[in-house]
């Protein structure tokens, strides 16, 4: 855009909008949200590769490839990868690069916010992996029970310290990702318009803006105790070990639907856009999701029913947990009766998206069987949970976030995915999920407890069987990956153009041309009505049957060479509201790039070992850092239309470049 | 539309601060009388504390005072109030590590209790937040004479008002849960 | 040596027949299942959740069959004429069906789930046996109150009578610093449950036959979790009366030889740790009490050591006392955990076990 020539006015900001230092200054969400992307990929295979050191440990009875020491750091390692560096940023990689497309916006509220959520990500996990380096990683499990846990041996520092940035950064984000949904809605997007998914990406940031700070707690008192000999659960003194256990599931359990929530929301977009319907009960899903987060806050004891719980709280919080089926099963009905009556198209995210509603059920199900309090005593802590959760959060929430990659991968590269070897990632990877995680259901009934470093061979062959095919299952999961990254790869360069609206989709990030131009829309659109893009291009007869728009088809909605007059006068649609700026982007102004969120971020290694080893001076050192870097932020040059300017009422144009 | 994003931002966040310090006063709550043998809620002194909690609600006065100064667009004003705010805030902090020293003295450390821990950990908690709070107004200070916040900007002021009085709220709470019931439950 | 092993043959065969015998009759043992209940604590749940598991089966083929139903009926033919569907935006009446009828089907599972939550967890009416539990790392003690009875790993009980765990964690007779979280599980007999420090837990479990009935720690509780196993041997009443009797008498002082030998060592390893330092072994005076390692006063009537991960038997337990770690990894060195490695000489070691295979 035209601005970037005039950036060089603001000296001591980066003005390169190539290379790497862009890209490391970059406060564009789109950017931000391809960064969490990659990250991602790096973490979840190194989840994967910890998950398979598992699988190798438990193929065969009474095995220790792995020394019970090394197991235990590496199902413990697993664990946190997956919920901390793996499901929840990907979320944020969707939230990042969609939530300002979806609502119609040029960025999100707050840029720079953005961009020090990612790096404060990025170090939190690189902090976490580093334990491998400095004396071994964490061992006591991704709960981390105290009084276990604040034994110097469980390496737990690094867990308490390591979150605490992680949770940093899920915190900024929140804040910023909820302040841009409720402020900088295009004009006429009202709360009962908007898509499904900036529903669930509002909820799910309330849920970690209450959830997080209780972690926190948690987390700070289990540091204390570990590395300042205080004794929050030092039971010789009288400390509780059931304190933490309620504080880490009060988080804990929100933190579920802060994992499957985002990806609920994606396969609301998807589903509609497969069977070429609207989403059947818009409110009922979106309310249904407000309650799962709500009620989410009141059944974190399930996890708790074996421990010291009374008969009295034991039922209080079985009935909850049966409740919160009821949202749930709401959810799944209409995903259903989305497709019921419509044209399906089995394209690779359609197909990824029925996977996730098929399997969630049997995550959902066997959550019922959870809230069986009486029986609920003998699958706890066995594989049982293990299968359930893996196909909350596998079955689940991974496979809607991947069915999102595939969707709007067009959206960010301009380049459609491999549509074969996307039906092959998909039913290799339905397979192989089933195959590891569907035995595990039997050998937990069986008797075989988690966290075990060896499967003793007094289970029985039956169980060993079952065990062997959860093996053999992650060697298909594994292929799969590969077929899904390979495909990744090489679409990006090689994958069929996408064009503009490649599957004839409903909301507004389609609007915008592919791969997304860096100010998002050159004209602001106005929305009419719920799913904006489709009432653009059809128009329901007096039938209920839908009709094309007869103005034209989708593809040249809006002129490439951007010559800004994006709307077009149809039925229904009063036009986007141009505020003159959008034609030739000469008043559009996007947020400056910035050094300071990587400058300033790195503050957090020298803050985090310091508290890991309690030395004042590191400690010290950086927190130094991190308030130098607040100067620095503030006292950056800023751009016109920046907080220096005295106080208007923001128009919706100005309203992206804070 | 509607609220500055700043300002949408800061409530945001206090939310979940109003959280974070929950969490604290239940386990503090929780560990009320489990001192290990060490001392307990009699150790406070509450005409000391009164008077240092007196100290910081009066900041909150003068936060307002500063802050309708600066929407009048009259900065001289304004650094008065917030050097007066900052000023009773550092008296507090003064009074929070001096009441620090008394009770480490009479044995009551980080390490002695659940109830010890539980207690130094809220409310140092609570200072750091107060003290965050004066550096935030100190670099208003600073900002407002090198003419980084301009006399139109009172949304500054106002943020780290809305700051301030949370942190203040937060305190009238701790007083009252932390010290005041409890001693009075002792002693009645 | 050999001779000695011999001669306290037939006084262990007593007990050693009788679990053969148990094993016989209680056909699947060995069994470490929920799916195999063997008493009213475990059966109650199990019948439970057998209902529950055929709704829930019946709700999983129903949706299943609806996703399979819409994606074959609805898929795009090779015929289709571009034409969009039916627009449906939703259909109030049935979403009010399908909120209700689950929420029905959950209301009426609730009433028998609170019912057992409480008849599960309330003591027995009847007589009953009370055991208390104490889970060390990593392995678990059983002391029985009303014998004065203290035993590890293997529990026994009576068959047919109602058995109160009363458990805690760690070890109430020494400091509760090293107290860490488990769970006791013997899913044949009931539900597993947690053992915590500072807070006393409670189990009912009884066995309807005799038999062995395995089980583990199942809560993670640090190295060597895995390697806390559990068993509990149920026996008819009469056969339980005379276990009691051989465990609540004392230890024989041996008068000569190895044994005696090894029994100085047990008491006196010079500036090494002595054995009794964490084990007791009863001899008749003073009171039997709670301690840091197992109670050996019978350590030969029981089938398994080391958190009853492997066979007790001669050869196995000098392993054990020449490298603890080789059996069951632990953290004596660096956090004070578990048996130490007390580098003893071959004849200490010979004398030693020739003095643990006398306690029978």
């Amino acid at each position: 855009m035209s601005n970037t020539a005039e950036k060089t006015r603001y000296s001591g900001r980066p003005s390169s909008d190539k290379g790497l230092v862009s890209w490391l200054t970059t406060t564009d969400h789109k950017r931000i949200g391809v960064m969490y992307f990659i990250t991602v990929l790096v973490f979840f295979t190194l989840g994967g590769i910890e998950s398979g050191l598992i699988r190798w440990q438990l193929a065969q009875a009474e095995q220790t490839p792995l020394t019970e020491e090394i197991y235990n750091q590496v199902f413990t390692m697993h664990g946190i990868t997956m919920v901390f560096l793996v499901v929840m940023p990907l979320s944020a990689a969707f939230f990042n690069y969609l939530i300002p497309l979806m609502i119609g916006a040029r960025d999100v509220a707050f840029p720079r916010l953005n961009a020090f959520s990612y790096w404060v990500y990025l170090f939190g996990g690189i902090f976490l992996y580093s334990s491998f380096l400095l004396g071994g990683a964490p061992n006591a499990s991704w709960v981390g029970y105290p009084p276990i846990s604040t034994e110097a041996v469980s390496n737990m520092g690094f867990y308490a310290v390591g979150l605490n940035i992680l949770g940093v950064s899920s915190l900024a984000a929140a804040v910023n990702f909820i302040v841009t949904i409720l402020n900088m809605r295009a004009p006429g997007m009202t709360f009962m318009r908007m898509p499904v998914f900036i529903w669930m990406s509002l909820v799910t940031n309330f849920l970690v803006l209450f959830a997080m700070p209780i972690i926190a707690v948690a987390l700070f008192m289990l540091l204390a105790d570990i590395s300042f000999g205080a004794q929050f659960f030092d039971p010789a003194t009288g400390g509780d070990p059931m304190l933490y256990q309620h504080l880490f599931w009060l988080f804990g359990h929100p933190e579920v639907y802060i994992m499957i929530l985002p990806a609920m929301g994606i396969v609301s977009e998807i589903l509609p856009v497969g069977s070429r319907k609207p989403l059947f009960g818009y409110a009922a899903v979106v309310f249904a999701g407000a309650a799962i987060g709500f009620i989410g806050f009141g059944v974190w004891a399930h996890h708790m029913f074996t421990t010291a719980l009374g008969p009295v709280a034991r039922s209080a919080f079985g009935l909850t947990t049966m409740f919160i089926a009821v949202p749930t099963g709401i959810k799944i009905f209409n995903w259903v009766f989305t497709m019921w009556g419509g044209k399906l198209r089995f394209h690779t995210p359609m197909l990824f998206s029925i996977g996730f509603v098929s399997m969630f059920v049997i995550g959902g199900l066997s959550g019922v069987m959870h809230a069986i309090v009486p029986h609920n005593a003998q699958q706890h802590d066995t594989y049982f949970v293990v299968a359930h959760f893996h196909y909350v959060l596998f079955g689940g929430a991974l496979f809607g976030l991947i069915a999102g990659v595939y969707f709007w991968f067009p959206k960010v590269t301009g380049r459609l995915m491999n549509e074969g070897l996307g039906k092959v990632h998909f039913w290799t990877w339905l397979l192989g999920f089933n195959l590891v995680f569907g035995p595990m259901h039997m050998s937990g009934l069986l008797g075989q407890p988690r966290r075990t470093a060896v499967l003793p061979a007094e289970l029985g062959g039956t169980v060993e069987l079952y065990n062997l095919i959860s093996s053999i299952g992650v060697l298909v999961i594994t292929g799969s990956a590969l077929v899904f990254l390979y495909n990744l790869v090489t679409s990006v360069r090689k994958g069929q153009i996408a064009g503009q609206d490649p599957w004839d989709a409903r909301t507004l990030e389609w609007l915008t041309e592919s791969p997304t131009p860096h100010v998002n829309f050159y004209a602001i659109p106005t929305v009419t009505q719920r799913d904006e893009f489709w009432h653009r291009k059809y128009a329901e007869d007096d039938a209920g049957r839908a009709v094309a728009v007869p103005a034209g088809a989708s593809e040249d909605h809006v002129p490439e060479d951007g010559s800004g007059s994006g709307d077009r006068d149809t039925d229904g649609s009063a036009g986007d509201a141009g505020h003159g700026d959008g034609a030739d982007g000469e008043h559009i102004h996007m947020p400056d790039p910035s050094y300071w969120p990587l400058v300033q971020t790195l503050g957090f290694f020298p803050a985090g070992y310091g508290m890991v080893y309690a030395n004042p001076w590191l400690f010290g050192l950086g927190l130094l850092w991190l308030v130098v870097g607040v100067f620095g932020w503030i006292n950056e040059p800023v751009a016109e239309g920046d907080d220096d300017e005295p106080e208007d009422a923001p128009t919706p144009a100005t309203a992206a470049v804070r | 539309m509607g609220v500055d994003h700043r300002k949408l931002g800061i409530w945001t966040f206090l939310g979940s601060e109003f959280l974070f310090f929950g969490a604290f006063v239940a386990a503090y709550l929780l560990y009320l009388t489990t001192t290990a043998g060490g001392p307990g809620v009699e150790i406070f002194d509450i005409p000391f504390t009164s008077i240092s909690s007196f100290v910081l609600l009066m900041s909150s006065l003068t936060m307002v005072l500063a802050h309708h100064a600066h929407t009048q667009g009259d900065l001289r004003r304004m650094r008065m109030w917030i050097l007066a705010t900052a000023g009773q805030g550092m008296v507090f902090l003064g009074g929070q590590v001096f009441e620090f020293n008394v009770f480490v003295r009479e044995g009551l450390t980080l390490t002695t209790s659940p109830f010890a821990s539980s207690f130094y950990v809220l409310t140092g908690f609570h200072g750091a937040h107060v003290f965050i709070g004066i550096v935030l107004l100190l670099s208003l200070y600073t900002f407002s004479l090198t003419g980084k916040v301009k006399p139109g900007q009172h949304l500054k002021t106002e943020m780290i008002g809305l700051y301030w009085h949370f942190v203040d709220i937060v305190w009238v709470v701790i007083f009252t849960v932390v010290y005041l019931i409890p001693e009075i439950a002792v002693l009645g | 040596m050999r001779e000695h092993h011999e001669s306290r043959r037939p006084r262990r065969r007593s007990t050693g027949l009788l679990l053969a015998t148990a094993l016989v009759l209680a056909g699947c043992s060995g069994d470490q299942s929920a799916l195999s209940p063997a008493g009213p604590y475990a059966q109650d749940p199990h019948d439970l959740i057998v209902i529950v598991t055929v709704i829930a089966l019946v709700v999983f083929v129903f949706v299943q069959g609806l996703i399979i139903y819409s994606v074959v009926k609805f898929r795009t033919r090779k015929d289709d004429d571009g034409s969009l569907p039916v627009q449906v935006h939703g259909n109030t009446k049935l979403e009010i069906v399908w909120t209700m009828i689950p929420a029905v089907i959950l209301a009426v599972i609730a009433v028998p789930t609170v019912q057992m939550i409480f008849s599960t967890m309330e003591e027995p009416e009847d007589e009953h046996l009370v055991v208390e539990v104490i889970g060390h790392r990593w392995w678990f003690e059983y002391y029985y109150p009303d014998f004065d009875v203290y035993t590890a790993n293997e529990m026994v009980i009576p068959t047919d009578t109602p058995v109160r765990l009363e458990m805690i964690a760690g070890d109430p007779g020494h400091s509760q610093d090293s107290a860490v979280i488990h769970s006791f599980w013997i899913p044949a007999l009931a539900g597993k449950q947690d053992l915590l420090p500072n807070h006393t837990t409670f189990l009912n479990m009884q066995a309807d036959e005799p038999g062995t009935y395995l089980g583990q720690c199942a809560e993670y509780c640090g190295l060597s979790h895995v390697n806390m196993r559990a068993r509990v041997h149920a026996m008819e009443a009469a056969d339980f009366d005379q276990w009691v009797e051989e465990q609540s008498t004392p230890a024989e002082v041996p008068d000569g030889g190895p044994e005696a030998e090894g029994r100085e060592l047990f008491h006196d390893l010079g500036d090494r740790q002595s054995c009794a330092a964490c084990h007791q072994v009863w001899e008749g005076d003073g009171a039997r009490s709670p301690s840091q390692g197992p109670d050996l006063t019978h350590l030969m009537s029981r089938d398994e050591f080391a958190g009853a991960i492997v066979d007790l038997d001669e050869e196995t337990l000098r392993q054990w006392l020449a490298d603890p770690n080789s059996i069951k990894p632990m953290q004596y060195e660096v956090n004070g955990i578990g048996m130490p490695d007390l580098d003893l000489t071959d004849d200490e070691l010979d004398a030693l076990v020739a003095y643990l295979l006398t306690l029978q």
